[in-house]
This record gives C-alpha cells, sequence and structure tokens, in this order.
C-alpha cells in the first residue's frame, strides 16, 4: 500500500473532553477512504486534524502527527496555508462565496497567484467546471451570481473550487448529506472518476453509501478506531465486535 | 373540533395585533406630522435664491440672500467625518470580528464604544473645543470635521460590527479551506458578503453627523461664507435652523424651516441613494 497520510499517535480534545484518542492509521494513495461510525464518534474531528481545521475551534487541542507525505502538517514552521491549498475540503453544505460563478473557481488561483494571465484563469476555470461536471449547465451564466444555482449545482461548483487550487487530497466531510439524492449521486460519480488523481477521505454516517465509495474503512467508535482497512475485508469479515455490530445495523 | 372564533388565544392575538398597528400609526403619524409641517411651513420660504446664494447684509433682519454657506458648509463637514471615520472603523470593525472576536479585549473594546455612542454630542463638542483650544486652534471646518468623525465613529463601528457578527462562519471556513489567509477572508469574502450592511452604516452614521448642531457649535463655528479652506470657520443646516428660529421675525422663522426641509431632502436623496447602493451591492451576497 502506498501511504498518503499518516496518523501517528493522534489526540484531541476540546477543552478537557477528549475527542480523539491515540489515532494510529495510514490513508492510501489515491484511494477513496471512508470513515465511518456512529454520530459523536470523532470521525469529522479526525477530518478535521487533516487540514488543520480542528484548531479553528476555541480549545480544541492536539498532539500526535499528521504525515502527508511523510511530512508533518503540525510542525510550527508549516504554512497553514499551504497545508489548506494542498488538502482540499468539501463541506456538508456547499457555501459558494459571495461572488459570480466564474470567480467562485477562479478564487483560489487567484490567492495562490497560479495562472500568469486572464486567458489562464478562464481555460483553468472551464477545465475544473468539466471536472465537477458543471460546465454544460453553467457556461452561458458564468457571470451571474453563485448563490443563483441549485443546491447540488452548487456543491459541484464547491467541488471545482476545491480542484482548482490543485490539491493532492479531497476530504468530504458527509458532502452528500444536504443533497437530494439524485444531486448526492452526481457527487459519489465524481467522487469515483475522480479518485485515481486525488486521494479522497470521507466522512459519512451512511453505511450503503460507504459500501458504494469505499476502498479502505476506517471505523470509528467513541473517539478511537476499532478497525482499518482494506473495504472488502471489513464489510465481508469485521475483526472486531463492534464493528460487526455496526454493520448488522445494531447501533 | 371546536370552531369558536371568540376563544381567548384568538382575542389575545387580535389584542396584539392592535397594539402593534396602534404603534406603528403612532410611529408613522408623528413621521407624517415632521414633514407636513416642514413642509407647510418651509415651502413658501423656498426658493432659488434660498438654495443659492450666500447671506447678504440684514439676512438675519428677513433682507435677501440665502442658505448656500450652510448648506455646502454642512455637505463638507458631514461628508468630511464620514470619510474618516469610515476609513477608521472598517479596519476597527474588521479586527474585532477576525483578530479579538468574543476575547475578553473585544468585549472591552466593544463595551467602550458603545458608551462613546451614548455621550452626547455637547460632551463631543465641548470635548473638541478644550482639544482645539490647547492645540492653538480657531473654529474651523477641520475642527468641526474631527469632532463629527469621532462622532460617527463608534455608531459606524458598532453596526458594522453587528453586520460582521452575522457573517456565516461556515463562509469563512469555506475560503480558509481553499488556503486563504485570515486576511483575504477578512477583504475577499467578509467584507463583500457585508458590503450592503455596511453601505447602511455608513448612512446611518452620516445622518447622526449631518444633522447634529451641539458637535459643531464651538467645533467648526457659523459663517456667512462658504469655507474656503479647512482651517477657516464652516456653517452648517442644524445651526442655521437654530439661528433662524430664534430671531423674532416671521420672515426668518419661516426660513428656518425652509432650511430644515433642504436638510431633511438631503438625508432623504442619501438615504434612497445608498439603498439603491445596497441592493446593487448585494447581488452576489449569501442570503
Amino acid at each position: 500500500m502506498n501511504t498518503h497520510i499518516q496518523v501517528n499517535n493522534l489526540n484531541a480534545w476540546y477543552g478537557k473532553q477528549p475527542a480523539l484518542k491515540e489515532i494510529n492509521i495510514e490513508i492510501p494513495k489515491n484511494q477513496i477512504t471512508v470513515i465511518m461510525g456512529p454520530s459523536g464518534c470523532g470521525k469529522t474531528t479526525l477530518l478535521k486534524t487533516f487540514n488543520r481545521f480542528l484548531e479553528l475551534n476555541d480549545g480544541a487541542k492536539i498532539t500526535g502527527e499528521v504525515l502527508v507525505n511523510g511530512q508533518d502538517i503540525y510542525q510550527p514552521d508549516v504554512d497553514v496555508t499551504e497545508v489548506r491549498k494542498r488538502i482540499g475540503l468539501l463541506a456538508q453544505r456547499p457555501y459558494p462565496l459571495p461572488m459570480s460563478i466564474y470567480d467562485n473557481v477562479a478564487y483560489g488561483m487567484n490567492i495562490h497567484r497560479m495562472k500568469k494571465d486572464r486567458l489562464g484563469y478562464k481555460a483553468s476555470v472551464k477545465h475544473y467546471l468539466e471536472l465537477a461536471g458543471l460546465w454544460d449547465e453553467v457556461q452561458k451564466r458564468l457571470h451571474e451570481p453563485a448563490t443563483g444555482l441549485s443546491i447540488g449545482q452548487q456543491q459541484r461548483l464547491c467541488l471545482a473550487r476545491g480542484l482548482a487550487v490543485e490539491p493532492e487530497v479531497i476530504l468530504g466531510d458527509e458532502p452528500t448529506s444536504a443533497l437530494d439524492p439524485i444531486s448526492s449521486q452526481h457527487i459519489e460519480k465524481k467522487l469515483l472518476e475522480l479518485k485515481s488523481q486525488y486521494t479522497t477521505v470521507i466522512v459519512t454516517h451512511t453505511l450503503r453509501q460507504a459500501k458504494r465509495l469505499a476502498d479502505h474503512v476506517i471505523f470509528m467508535y467513541m473517539g478511537e478506531v476499532v478497525e482499518a482497512g482494506p473495504a472488502r475485508n471489513v464489510f465481508t469479515n469485521p475483526q472486531q465486535e463492534r464493528t460487526r455490530q455496526y454493520l448488522e445495523g445494531l447501533f | 373540533m371546536k370552531m369558536n372564533r371568540f376563544h381567548r388565544r384568538h382575542i389575545t392575538e387580535s389584542i396584539a395585533k392592535g397594539a402593534m398597528l396602534l404603534s406603528f400609526l403612532i410611529m408613522a403619524g408623528s413621521l407624517g406630522l415632521i414633514l407636513w409641517t416642514v413642509l407647510y411651513k418651509g415651502l413658501p420660504a423656498l426658493t432659488w435664491e434660498m438654495i443659492s446664494q450666500t447671506p447678504k447684509g440684514g439676512f438675519y433682519l428677513g433682507k435677501e440672500g440665502g442658505i448656500l454657506n450652510a448648506i455646502i458648509g454642512s455637505l463638507y463637514l458631514a461628508s468630511g467625518g464620514t470619510l474618516i471615520a469610515l476609513a477608521l472603523s472598517l479596519p476597527m470593525a474588521l479586527y474585532l470580528e477576525t483578530y479579538l472576536g468574543k476575547s475578553s479585549w473585544g468585549r472591552w473594546v466593544r463595551l467602550s464604544l458603545d458608551v462613546l455612542w451614548g455621550i452626547p454630542s455637547i460632551v463631543y463638542g465641548a470635548f473638541g473645543f478644550t482639544l482645539m483650544l490647547a492645540l492653538g486652534m480657531r473654529a474651523s471646518l477641520l475642527g468641526g470635521i474631527i469632532v463629527l468623525a469621532l462622532l460617527e465613529l463608534p455608531i459606524m463601528v458598532r453596526a458594522m460590527d453587528e453586520v460582521i457578527r452575522r457573517m456565516p462562519v461556515d463562509l469563512e471556513h469555506a475560503a480558509l479551506a481553499l488556503g486563504s489567509t485570515k486576511l483575504e477572508v477578512a477583504t475577499r469574502i467578509v467584507l463583500r458578503q457585508m458590503l450592503p450592511g455596511i453601505v447602511t452604516a455608513v448612512l446611518l452614521a452620516f445622518g447622526r453627523g449631518i444633522g447634529d448642531a451641539a458637535s459643531v457649535l464651538f467645533t467648526a463655528g457659523y459663517t456667512d461664507n462658504i469655507p474656503g479652506s479647512l482651517l477657516r470657520p464652516a456653517a452648517s443646516l442644524p445651526l442655521a435652523v437654530f439661528f433662524q428660529l430664534g430671531t423674532p421675525f416671521p420672515e426668518v422663522q419661516a426660513r428656518a424651516y425652509a432650511s430644515a426641509l433642504i436638510l431633511t431632502i438631503i438625508v432623504l436623496a442619501i438615504s434612497l441613494g445608498s439603498r439603491w447602493l445596497a441592493a446593487k451591492a448585494g447581488k452576489f451576497t449569501l442570503k
């Protein structure tokens, strides 16, 4: 297995409340890893440690290492904006930036000064909208407010916007939970298409989505990783009692 | 199923509705009465001469001339004060939200701004006057502008602060997730999302500034000339109303109402203009 993200002895607290306990996992490169578990088990917290979003919570404390390509992103000399550029996030609900559809996609390339001229931006905006499967629907209204799109289109816009800064990793925090079934399918299909180019980590609470997407599974319970491994093994032959109970829908 | 329209809950609702309607009518009635008084008493005296000339000899006895000095003076004073207040309060409001947040420092800053908001404008005037005496300055346009800026500052910062605090935190996170710095989030996202609210905050402060008499009384003084430099005294509309209304001559009192009418029209025009601007600025914002 080619490891992209490696987590060593990771602990996290909200105030005095422990949220993650001694996490040691590996996220394989260019595969979809699904983190699953009951509500409050710490799966979103774990995801947020990968792009250093946990520190946005007041009172959150983290110890341990998160190595991306072997480099610890919690070292003091690491530029947090660079971490977040390399590790993109697709949030639970889409929040388009208060600007046009075009500018939403161009925004990230713009702040990181990734293109030399207008033509460069134009071509990239088109490329990433196509990659997110939105180009055909918006090509005639690129300069209209992004808020005019449907929620499913907005989520694909957020995907395009995130891909435009050329990340290596896509994190998805229940990225389809606010969407209707058809829009959810769209997003799932895109994630499956994109996995050959991007390492993807998805948090979900729906077991069926986990089964549809996962190459690799991490099962969490009460802030701990109970079981992790290739999806086929975990789903068909869980080693832990807790995992088996969860898969059978006992809690 | 009971179908009683006179059930207690329905009666309570009718009473509450009646009370709300009554308070609205009192408010709308007062506004109407103010406008009617100003129009009824001021319109006959509102001539082209009033708005195109400065006072000539004997103006305050009812002879010819106009209040162009006060119109220009007021616009200079309020615009200058608002511009300075805006230049200071925008970074202050962004700093409050982005870096201080709900910290104890942030609470102190907000408390002091609220106290400043509550200080009567005559106190600002007296403070400004003392300061100018100490600096050896005379009553001048500059002095008036500075005191108005101080008067408007807490209003503007707190109004903007409230607007910025209504910013959805997830939107900030969306921008942070793309690798934005906090400054980029503040200037490119928060500012854009909050622009309509900021326009409203600026208008609120401008309205307070242009309508205030007490703070400019000592600091800007009064003159029959249009100020030619920042260091010369400047007239203002509220003081023009005050001085003219204080004379025993009915013609001059009518001109006081005409001056009040002009002040009202300026505030109304700016209010409508900024509403239009806010709607334009709000085209892209998240609702």
